[in-house]
C-alpha cells in the first residue's frame, strides 16, 4: 500500500480537476460524497466511496456523462457521527448547478437524522441496504429510498435459504435458530420479522444481544453452545463480526452454520478472524469479484489512466468496493430516467431525481447493457414500493475469497410488506403525515 | 450438565478477566508513577499491534518485528513524556487526563495514516480452539489460547514484579510512586523515571495488543478495549498491579455469569412484575461498572488502592 | 481605558449585586444577545442555522450543565451524554403520551427526569472522588443507553428503538424552519445561561465552590455535603436533559440512543476543559471550539486541495484532521490550562489600561 504523494497526485488531478471546475460548468450533476475515512468503520466507508466515485469517473470518461451531463462530487468526512453527517449534508446540499442530486448517508444514524431534512429540502435519501426499513412505504416516505433490499426482506430470504438447505420450508418445523445481534437500532431491526416467521414456519428463535462494540462474546457463545442451534444468524457490525467467528471457533460451533447479514459479509469482516472464518456464509445484495464487465471497464477507463480512487488496487472488486459501484449505478440510472422525462442533457434537481428513482426499472436486459448481469439484481421501484428488489445472493468465505453459492433468492413480501405498512402507518400517525395517494402519481 | 456449564462460564469469565487485566496493568503503571490517568492506553495498544502486524505482513521476521515495535513504543513513550506531560507538570489531574485523550486522537490518526485502515488477522502460532481432552472428558470448552494468554499475563506480572523489586530503576520507580518530592530529594531523576515508565507501559501495550489482536484481529476497535479495563481499575485500585489482576478476574467472572444467568432467571419474573416484556440481555455492557461502583461504596479506594486521608 | 470601571458608583445594594456589576459588561452582553436574536437571523443562511449555530447552542447548554457539576462543584462526570439521552427520550414521551402537552413544559419535565437520574447516579459521589467517581459515572452512561435500548416503552415500541420528535408548537406558532428552531434554542439557552450565571453567585453556587475547593473544610463550616453534592448533580443533569431534548427536537429530529454515546460525553468534557472550567463563558467558547474546529479543518483542507488543484487522498486528509484536532487540544492545554475564558479575562485586564501603558 503506497500512499499517494500529494505532489505526485498533482498531475493526475490537473487532468481531472473536477472539484475546482465544479462551479464554472453548468452541465453537471452534483452528488455529495459524505462518507468516512477514519475511525472503526473506515474500511467500509473508504471502500464504498471508492467504488461509487470510480463508477462516476467511468461514466464521465467513457460516456461523457449521462447525455453529456457529467457527474461531480465533493467529499466530506462524517466520522460515522450524526452531528458531522448533518453538517456535511447541510454543506453539500446546495452545491452544483442543481444542488445535491440525492444523498447516500452511509450510516443508519445519519439516515434517521436526514429523513425530515431531505423531505423538506426535496433531496432523496437513498439508503441502499441500511436505514429505516419501513421507509419502503413510499406513500409516507416520499423522499426516502431504502433501495434494493431491506433488512426485513433479507431476513426472509435467509430463512428461505435455510429452508432450501433443509429440503423444504415445512422441514424448518422444530429447527432452532439463534439471532445474534448488535445491541443497537440496526441490530434490533429484524427481531419482529423473525418472530413472525418463527410462528409461520414453526421454528424456534432465540435472540441474543451483543453489547457494543462486540469485542467480547464469550457469554453469548457459551449460551449458543447450550442451545445447540441449527443455524446462527449474525447481525454484526465492525469488530463484532470477526469476534463472533473467533468465538464460534472457541465454542466449537461450525462456521458454515452461521449466516451473516451484508454488513457482516465483507472481506474486512472475515480476514481478522483468520482461519476461524472458513466456511462462513453471508447474504449480500451485491457480490464480490472483479470479473464483471462493469468492473473491467472501470479498470480500463479509470485505473489504466491512473485516476482510480483506491490506493490499494487489490480492493477493487471487493465486497465494499462493488457495493459502492451498485450505489453509483442506481444513482446514475435514476438521473438517466429523470432526464428522459424532464429534459435530456440537463442537470436534474433532487425533486426530478426522486421521480427518476420512483420510476426506475432495470430488468435483466438493462443490467446486461450496464455490464452488471449477476452483479446486482433487477430492480423495479414504484410510488408504493421504494425497495424495488428484495433479493439476495449467498456467498461463502473459503479462506481467501467470497464464493457465490446461490442464485438470487427472493424475499417473502407476504410477511414483510404488511409489517412495513403497519410500521410506516404508526410513524405517519405520530408525525401527523397524510399518506400520498399513489394512483394520482404520474 | 448444569454444573459443568457453570464451571465453563466461570472459567471462561476468569480467563476473559485476565485479558482485561493485561490492559489495566498499563494504566496502573503510569498512574502509579506519575498520577496520570492515561486514557491513551487503548490507542497505544492499537498502535503497537498495528505496527507489529504491518511489519510482519511486509515480510519482517517475527522477532525482529517485535523488537522494532518495542523500539517504536519506547520512542513514543519518551516523546509523550517530553512533549505532552512535562509541560503540564503540576496541572490538575483532569487536565492531564484530557491531554491523554488528545493524545488518543493523535495516535489513532497516526496509526491509520501510516498503516491504513484495513483490518488484519494475526497468528501467534497458538490456535484459538477448545482443548479437546477437556471438552471430551468433562464437556467443558476452554480455549487453549486463553490458557496461553493467562500464562503470558502471569509471566508479564512476574517480570514486572522482579523489575520493580530488584533493579535500580525499579527501586527508583517505587520511590517515585511513593513520594515524588522525597524521591527528588534523594536525587532520583524524576524526568527519566517518567520516561521509563511510559516506555514500560508501551511494552505492556504491545503485549496486550498481541493477545487481543490474535483473538479478534488487529483493527481500530482495539482502542475500545480500554473501556473494558476501566471497571477493573476502580475495582482493583488505580495504584496496584495485583489489584489489576484480581480486579480483572472478578470483573471477568461476574460479568459473564451475569450475562448468562441473570436474563435466564430474572426475565420471566420481571416481565410478570412490570407487566411488559423485560429482557436483561446485554447487561454485561454496564454490569461490571455497577459491581465496581457498589464495591467502592464500601471501600472507596478500591481493593488494593491507597487510602487517602483528607486533612483540613 | 475602554474597560475602566472607575466612576461607576453603586449607591444601592441592588446595584452592587447585579449579575453584571460593570456597565461595559452589561452593555456588551445586551449588545451580544441583541445581535444573536436580530443580527444573526439577518445575515445567516440555512446552513449556518441548521449545521453550525443550533448544534453549537445545544452543546453549549450541555457543556454549561457539565461545568456546573465539574467546574463549580468539582465532581468529575463522564455521563453527560446519558443525561442528554434521558432528556431527549423523556421529552419525546411526554409529547407522545400526553395530548396537548405544551412543548416547553415537556422540555422542563424532561429536564427534571434527567435531574432525578442525576441524583441517583450522584449518590456514589458522597463516598468516592476523583477518577474513581469519573469511572463510576461511566456506569450511568452505559446503563442509561442500555435501558433505553432494552425497554421498548421509551421508544414507543418502535422496532429499531429510534424516536422521532414531533412538531414544535408554542401558543399556536409552529417552529419549522432552521431559523425558527435556532431562535427557540437561543431563547432557551440564553435564559438558562443567565439563570446559571445568577445561581453561581448565590448561596448555592458558593456552597458548590466550597465543596470543590475542599470538601472536608466545607463540611466543617457547616455546608451540608449530601444536599450540596446531590443538588449539583441535579442542576447539572437538568441542564443536560434540556440540552438533550433540544438536540432531538430542534436539531436532529430523529435520534437513536447511540447518538448519545460515550464519545459525546467526552466531547462535552473537552468543551469545558478547553473553554475554561468553572466559567459560564468558557462553556460557550469551548463548545464553539470543539464544534467548529473539525469543520474548519475539513473546509480548510478541502479548500487547499481544490485551490491548488491537488487531489489529496481523502483517507490521508481525514487522518491528518484527526491528528491536528488531537494535537491542538494538547497544545491548548499546555498553553492555556485555564481555558479560553482565561484569555478573555486577561484581555479584559489589558483593556482596563489600554491604550495607556500604566
Amino acid at each position: 500500500m503506497k500512499r499517494k504523494h500529494p505532489v505526485l497526485a498533482l498531475t493526475a488531478a490537473a487532468a481531472l480537476g473536477y472539484a475546482g471546475l465544479a462551479a464554472s460548468q453548468a452541465k453537471e450533476q452534483f452528488v455529495p460524497a459524505n462518507f468516512y475515512w477514519v475511525g472503526p468503520y473506515a474500511p467500509g466507508g473508504s471502500g464504498i466511496s471508492g467504488g461509487m466515485l470510480d463508477y462516476f469517473k467511468l461514466i464521465n470518461n467513457r460516456d461523457g456523462g449521462v447525455n453529456g451531463v457529467k457527474f461531480t462530487w465533493e467529499k466530506c468526512e462524517t466520522e460515522y457521527n450524526n452531528a458531522r453527517g448533518v453538517e456535511c449534508y447541510e454543506r453539500s446540499k446546495k452545491k452544483g448547478p442543481t444542488g445535491a442530486t440525492l444523498i447516500h448517508p452511509l450510516s443508519t444514524g445519519i439516515t434517521y437524522s436526514l429523513i425530515e431534512k431531505g423531505t423538506q429540502d426535496k433531496i432523496p435519501i437513498v439508503s441502499v441496504g441500511y436505514g429505516r426499513t419501513d421507509a419502503a412505504d413510499g406513500r409516507i416516505f416520499p423522499y426516502v429510498f431504502p433501495m434494493i433490499t431491506t433488512y426485513w426482506s433479507q431476513n426472509t430470504a435467509k430463512i428461505k435459504f435455510m429452508g432450501q438447505k433443509a429440503g423444504g420450508m415445512d422441514k424448518l418445523k422444530g429447527k432452532k435458530i439463534v439471532n445474534l445481534y448488535h445491541d443497537s437500532a440496526y441490530g434490533k431491526e429484524t427481531i419482529p420479522v423473525l418472530d413472525a416467521q418463527a410462528k409461520k414456519y414453526g421454528f424456534q428463535v432465540t435472540h441474543i444481544a451483543v453489547p457494543h462494540p462486540g469485542n467480547e462474546q464469550q457469554a453469548q457463545w457459551l449460551q449458543i453452545r447450550q442451545i445447540q442451534p441449527d443455524w446462527v444468524i449474525l447481525r454484526g457490525w465492525g469488530v463484532m463480526n470477526p469476534t463472533a467467528l473467533k468465538a464460534a471457533q472457541r465454542a466449537g460451533f461450525p462456521r458454515d452454520k452461521i449466516i451473516g447479514v451484508w454488513w457482516s459479509g465483507a472481506e474486512e469482516d472475515v480476514i481478522p478472524a483468520g482461519d476461524a472464518a472458513k466456511g462462513y456464509i453471508a447474504a449480500g445484495f451485491n457480490v464480490s469479484g472483479a470479473n464483471y464487465p462493469v468492473i473491467k471497464d472501470i479498470q480500463k477507463y479509470v485505473y489504466a489512466k491512473g485516476e482510480g480512487e483506491m490506493e490499494d488496487k487489490s480492493r477493487v472488486g471487493s465486497i465494499y468496493y462493488n457495493r459502492g459501484v451498485v450505489f453509483a449505478i442506481v444513482t446514475v440510472e435514476a438521473v438517466r430516467k429523470a432526464q428522459e422525462r424532464f429534459g435530456k442533457g440537463q442537470p436534474m434537481t433532487g425533486e426530478q431525481v426522486r421521480w427518476g428513482l420512483e420510476n426506475l426499472s432495470m430488468d435483466d436486459g438493462y443490467l446486461k447493457k450496464l455490464g452488471a448481469t449477476g452483479f446486482m439484481q433487477p430492480l423495479k421501484l414504484s410510488c408504493m414500493d421504494h425497495e424495488g428488489g428484495g433479493q439476495v445472493k449467498f456467498q461463502q468465505w473459503d479462506g481467501k475469497q467470497w464464493k457465490v453459492i446461490t442464485d438470487w433468492i427472493s424475499s417473502d413480501q407476504s410477511i414483510v410488506r404488511p409489517m412495513i405498512e403497519a410500521s410506516a402507518a404508526q410513524y405517519a400517525k405520530e408525525k401527523g403525515i397524510t399518506p400520498r395517494d399513489c394512483s394520482k402519481e404520474k | 450438565m448444569a454444573l459443568s456449564f457453570f464451571i465453563e462460564v466461570l472459567l471462561g469469565g476468569l480467563l476473559a478477566g485476565v485479558m482485561y487485566a493485561l490492559v489495566a496493568i498499563g494504566f496502573v503503571l503510569i498512574y502509579k508513577a506519575s498520577g496520570v490517568f492515561n486514557f491513551a492506553q487503548g490507542a497505544m495498544v492499537f498502535f503497537a499491534a498495528l505496527t507489529f502486524v504491518s511489519l510482519v505482513e511486509r515480510g519482517v521476521n517475527f522477532w525482529l518485528a517485535l523488537v522494532i515495535t518495542l523500539a517504536v513504543m519506547v520512542v513514543l513513550g519518551v516523546a509523550t513524556e517530553k512533549v505532552v506531560l512535562r509541560p503540564l507538570v503540576n496541572q490538575p489531574p483532569i487536565t492531564l487526563f484530557m491531554a491523554t485523550i488528545g493524545l488518543t486522537f493523535v495516535l489513532e490518526g497516526l496509526s491509520q495514516l501510516v498503516w491504513g485502515s484495513q483490518p488484519h488477522g494475526l497468528e501467534l502460532g497458538i490456535q484459538d480452539v477448545p482443548m479437546e481432552w477437556l471438552s471430551q472428558s468433562a464437556n467443558i470448552n476452554i480455549s487453549q489460547f486463553d490458557v496461553f494468554a493467562a500464562l503470558v499475563a502471569g509471566i508479564l506480572v512476574a517480570a514486572l514484579a522482579l523489575f520493580f523489586q530488584y533493579t535500580r530503576i525499579g527501586r527508583a520507580l517505587r520511590a517515585v510512586a511513593d513520594d515524588h518530592q522525597a524521591a527528588l530529594a534523594v536525587g532520583i531523576p524524576l524526568k527519566n523515571i517518567w520516561a521509563i515508565v511510559w516506555a514500560v507501559a508501551g511494552f505492556v501495550a504491545l503485549v496486550a495488543g498481541l493477545m487481543w489482536g490474535a483473538r479478534n484481529g488487529v483493527q481500530y476497535a482495539l482502542t475500545f478495549i480500554a473501556l473494558k479495563a476501566l471497571p477493573v481499575l476502580i475495582l482493583g485500585g488505580f495504584e496496584s498491579i495485583p489489584g489489576a489482576i484480581v480486579g480483572g478476574l472478578i470483573v471477568g467472572a461476574s460479568e459473564k455469569l451475569a450475562e448468562v444467568y441473570l436474563p435466564q432467571y430474572l426475565n420471566a419474573p420481571l416481565t410478570q412484575f412490570f407487566g411488559g416484556a423485560v429482557n436483561l440481555q446485554g447487561i454485561e455492557s454496564w454490569f461490571a461498572y455497577v459491581v465496581a461502583l457498589l464495591f467502592l461504596l464500601v471501600r472507596p479506594q478500591g481493593l488494593f488502592g491507597e487510602k487517602i486521608i483528607d486533612r483540613v | 481605558m475602554l474597560y475602566r470601571e472607575a466612576g461607576q458608583f453603586k449607591s444601592t445594594y441592588a446595584e452592587d449585586q447585579q449579575i453584571f456589576p460593570i456597565r461595559q459588561d452589561r452593555i456588551g452582553v445586551l449588545l451580544f444577545i441583541a445581535f444573536a436574536f436580530v443580527g444573526v437571523p439577518l445575515v445567516a443562511n440555512q446552513y449556518w442555522f441548521a449545521a453550525i449555530l443550533t448544534p453549537f447552542l445545544i452543546f453549549s447548554l450541555a457543556a454549561l450543565g457539565l461545568n456546573i457539576l465539574t467546574g463549580y462543584a468539582g465532581q468529575l462526570s463522564l455521563g453527560t451524554a446519558a443525561f442528554m439521552a434521558v432528556g431527549a427520550f423523556m421529552a419525546y414521551n411526554f409529547e407522545l403520551r400526553i395530548p396537548g402537552m405544551p412543548i416547553l413544559v415537556s422540555f422542563a419535565l424532561a429536564g427534571l427526569c434527567a435531574a432525578l437520574v442525576g441524583i441517583v447516579f450522584g449518590l456514589p459521589s458522597l463516598r468516592i472522588k476523583g477518577f474513581y467517581l469519573a469511572v463510576a459515572t461511566l456506569a450511568c452512561q452505559f446503563f442509561v443507553l442500555w435501558a433505553l435500548q432494552r425497554f421498548g416503552w421509551f421508544s414507543n415500541y418502535s422496532s429499531s428503538g429510534v424516536i422521532t420528535a414531533g412538531t414544535i408548537e408554542i401558543f399556536g406558532y409552529r417552529f419549522e424552519t432552521a431559523a425558527q428552531k435556532y431562535l427557540l434554542t437561543l431563547a432557551i439557552v440564553s435564559v438558562m445561561a443567565l439563570a446559571a450565571k445568577n445561581l453561581m453567585r448565590s448561596e448555592t453556587g458558593r456552597a458548590f465552590m466550597a465543596v470543590r475547593d475542599m470538601d472536608v473544610a466545607a463540611e466543617v463550616i457547616g455546608i451540608p455535603m449530601m444536599k450540596t453534592k446531590l443538588l449539583a448533580f441535579a442542576i447539572s443533569s437538568f441542564y443536560c436533559g434540556v440540552a438533550g431534548a433540544l438536540y432531538a427536537f430542534c436539531y436532529l429530529g430523529t435520534v437513536e440512543p447511540e447518538a448519545f454515546n460515550l464519545d459525546l460525553s467526552f466531547r462535552i468534557l473537552f468543551m469545558i476543559i478547553i473553554g475554561g472550567v468553572g466559567t459560564i463563558l468558557g462553556s460557550f467558547l469551548g463548545a464553539a471550539f470543539i464544534t467548529l474546529l473539525p469543520i474548519f479543518l475539513n473546509v480548510l483542507f478541502g479548500g487547499i486541495s481544490s485551490f491548488f488543484q491537488v487531489e489529496i487522498s481523502h483517507a490521508w486528509l481525514s487522518n491528518i484532521e484527526l491528528i491536528i484536532f488531537g494535537g491542538l487540544i494538547v497544545f491548548f492545554l499546555i498553553v492555556e490550562p485555564h481555558g479560553l475564558a482565561r484569555l478573555w479575562q486577561i484581555g479584559k485586564e489589558k483593556l482596563r489600561l489600554w491604550p495607556f501603558p500604566h
